[in-house]
């Protein structure tokens, strides 16, 4: 170990090296890229949210001149709706959801002082962001941002004479997979620090169920998405180099990609699901101040979930002419996948049941979490199942489902989570009243804008279409009002996230001073200082670990918890 | 300062070690769905059988003997590794590497031959294959290949040798990738 002296010391200066502005932007401590994560996933989230308005209105008011963009032409409303989608799934939910929270928490729940890789991790936002900015800069570019839908079908996005926006179609195609890169390399770490960093005392059952979920899901995506950056590899030879993997013109196949896209695009979207069932366990448990009711069942229903969603990509093809009896195969699937989770949602409730409930904000939103998440998952059946779907495919009912399940996922799970960890992220507490007015508005406006789409889609409505106008049995009054509605819905919606801005960035410099454990929990991350400092702990008190994390109201015992790091 | 959660290993396998069999699992996946596309492919097409036949499987047999025989000298460098010889260590990864930029060099010639014959990467699907599974293995041949100039750079100054192991699992992976290309894409015709 003659080495170490004169290694140690530079890798000493160089860890505290950055500082003033340099140190949030070059920095490798893990606290500093979940937050650049946060706030990348925020900004995106707000491009996402207005490209959301100005199709809406579009909608509504075909041809009209909207506020703050003008008049959406046709190869706009394509390029809207399709980063729309790109946006709020690759840019915000992802980041904010596994990269934001898994970085911040994994390390902190975990006892480590940071994650096993720190510049592995630099170097993951760094990428992420280069997608980020890759995406924003499609936008205006000659022919403008790719039209050819989130999914990116071929033919339609194969050739530049078809979706007539080449240069955008190639630069989402590098935005994606660069993204994809991004969250690889961050998945490594996280997998790797939950196996090998835990606090000396820490098995595998007394780890957090957010922090199993955020890795759960890492390795499901990481597994997942092989294939689609293989795909995305051939997609990209397909636009520029004339090749023809997915053109059946050239032997090639364009069902291909859609198996390709959706082996990874089903597990996707559990891989954004469990880390916000996560929190909302977390949450519950500590504001029901009860025992998590079946910690097990819920580790092994979001193994098994893992595991299943493997075997329900199909669903997604059931009109792309597959074989029927491949049909029925995935049909059954679909339908058994929805048992692990109602398993979860059941011991989310059997803890509320008979708990010492208090309505904080962070409950609230995990509560309304629950109840629209269970919406989306009910009318996820009607889908699963093949003779259904053969009708519902591609309506608004598909739409609408999807952001039942969705927008409880990125946004509420995301709300509810913020609302709980600010305290410890900032040291300084949110405004009570604020994030309880936010809640009420941003719950209703969701659901009056996606239950009329429910309905429009139960009349047949189709997606993607610029102006209903051409189609006279979806033109009528009718119709057109349940739209207005909707698109009313979005503009309270997303004004009312001026009330969270406001609420956040007033909190985070003026907010009440947060003590270090404001909600009486038990797990690490509430053990140490808020905010804590680089390191997390001194280094000659790193937490050790005597149980589980969710001992509420343990009999017999003065304080209704009880730290994991307390000796007996 | 290495942080105090690089230094930990709660599993009992190293941190480095563990990593880099996370980084294979994503690549197998990667390769998976590329090599799983292309046999179906090949399935429902029979008559790509001909247009193989113009893949020179002497020169394929050649590289896998390359190959094959770099990831021995990366075997005996982890072994001088393990003994804490660096110097030596760094030797054999030198050898491994000529290995790696030999394979690299055929590759160049022998897809300039086949271009210059004709044979493009748009001519028809078995040769859009051919030719982007190949180009994505030699890439990682080609990073591999860098990556060890690092290592035994390190090593020859007796530092990091742990690192010594780590690139030769990776490159055993490499090797395994051509062993399933090779009856692929020249044997199978």
């Amino acid at each position: 170990m003659a080495h170490s002296s004169t290694a140690h010391a530079h890798e000493h200066a160089h860890d505290h090296g950055p500082q003033g502005i340099l140190k949030y932007i070059w920095s490798t401590d893990h606290k500093i890229i979940g937050m650049q994560y946060m706030f990348t996933g925020m900004f995106m989230a707000l491009i996402g949210g207005f490209m959301a308005y100005t199709f809406r209105m579009q909608l509504a008011f075909p041809g009209a001149d909207i506020p703050l963009f003008g008049v959406v032409s046709p190869g706009e409303y394509n390029a809207l709706v399709t980063n729309h989608g790109s946006i709020m799934i690759f840019w915000v939910a992802m980041p904010v959801l596994i990269a934001a929270f898994g970085n911040y928490l994994i390390p902190l729940m975990i006892g480590a002082d940071d994650m096993v890789f720190p510049r592995l991790n630099r170097l993951s936002y760094q990428i992420f962001l280069l997608s980020a900015i890759l995406i924003i800069a499609s936008q205006f570019v000659p022919g403008g941002g790719f039209g050819g839908a989130w999914t990116s079908y071929p033919p339609l996005s194969a050739n530049p004479a078809y979706n007539l926006t080449g240069l955008g179609a190639t630069m989402w195609l590098l935005a994606v997979a660069l993204e994809f890169v991004a969250f690889l390399l961050g998945g490594i770490n996280f997998i790797v620090t939950l196996m090998n960093a835990r606090a000396p005392g820490m098995r595998a059952y007394d780890i957090p169920i957010v922090v199993w979920m955020i890795v759960i899901a890492s390795i499901l995506f990481m597994l997942s998405v092989g294939p689609l950056m293989a795909g995305a590899v051939m997609l990209l030879f397909d636009q520029t180099l004339g090749t023809g993997f997915f053109d059946p013109g050239t032997g090639g196949d364009p069902i291909l990609w859609q198996h390709l896209f959706w082996f990874f695009g089903h597990p996707e979207v559990y891989v954004v699901l469990l880390p916000a069932l996560g929190f909302v366990a977390e949450i519950i448990t500590v504001f029901s101040r009860k025992k998590l009711f079946g910690y097990k069942t819920v580790l092994y229903t979001a193994v098994a979930t893992a595991i299943l969603s493997f075997f329900v990509w199909a669903h997604h093809q059931f009109v792309a002419g597959i074989d029927p009896r491949m049909a029925n195969v995935f049909t059954v699937t679909t339908l058994l996948i929805s048992i692990p989770i109602a398993e979860v949602l059941f011991v989310i409730i059997a803890t509320l049941y008979r708990g010492s409930i208090t309505l904080t904000v962070p409950m609230l939103w995990a509560l309304a979490f629950v109840a629209e998440f269970l919406i989306g998952g009910v009318t996820g059946i009607f889908l699963g199942a093949s003779g259904a779907d053969i009708y519902f495919h591609d309506t608004y009912f598909v739409l609408a489902h999807f952001h039942y399940t969705f927008f409880p996922i990125a946004i509420i799970g995301t709300f509810a989570a913020v609302t709980m960890w600010f305290p410890k992220m900032f040291g300084r507490m949110m405004n009570e009243k604020l994030g309880r007015i936010h809640f009420w508005l941003t719950v209703t406006a969701f659901n009056f804008i996606f239950i009329p789409l429910f309905i429009l889609g139960t009349a047949g409505q189709h997606r993607r279409i610029y102006d209903y106008n051409h189609f006279p049995q979806l033109a009528t009054e009718g119709l057109q009002d349940l739209r207005i509605v909707a698109t009313t819905a979005t503009v309270v919606l997303l004004l009312s996230q001026v009330l969270f801005l406001f609420n956040f960035f007033h909190s985070l410099f003026k907010g009440e001073k947060a003590p270090d454990n404001p909600w009486k929990s038990n797990t690490l991350e509430w053990t140490t200082s808020s905010p804590p400092p680089h390191g997390n702990w001194p280094p000659d008190a790193m937490p050790n670990v005597y149980r589980g994390p969710y001992e509420y109201s343990v009999e017999g015992r003065e304080d209704d918890y009880w730290p994991q790091n307390q000796p007996a | 300062m290495k942080p105090i959660a690089t230094t930990r290993s709660a599993s009992s396998i190293p941190t480095g070690r563990l990593a880099i069999w996370w980084v294979l699992a994503s690549e197998v996946v990667i390769f998976g769905g590329l090599l799983g596309s292309y046999i179906m492919h090949r399935l429902g097409h029979p008559e790509w059988g001909e247009t193989a036949a113009h893949t020179n499987t002497w020169i394929g047999a050649f590289n896998t003997l390359v190959l094959l025989t770099s990831s021995l000298m990366a075997v005996l460098a982890h072994d001088a590794a393990e003994q804490g010889d660096g110097k030596k260590a760094a030797r054999f990864i030198g050898m491994t590497m000529l290995g790696g930029i030999t394979f690299a060099c055929v590759k160049s010639f022998e897809w300039y031959t086949e271009i210059s014959h004709g044979f493009t990467i748009t001519l028809n699907g078995f040769w859009s294959f051919y030719y982007t599974a190949a180009g994505l293995h030699a890439l990682h041949v080609i990073a591999g290949t860098i990556i060890m100039g690092f290592i035994a750079f390190d090593a020859n100054r007796g530092r990091e040798l742990q690192r010594v192991e780590l690139i030769g699992i990776y490159w055993h992976f490499v090797d395994i990738v051509w062993i399933f290309l090779f009856p692929l894409l020249y044997i199978a015709k």
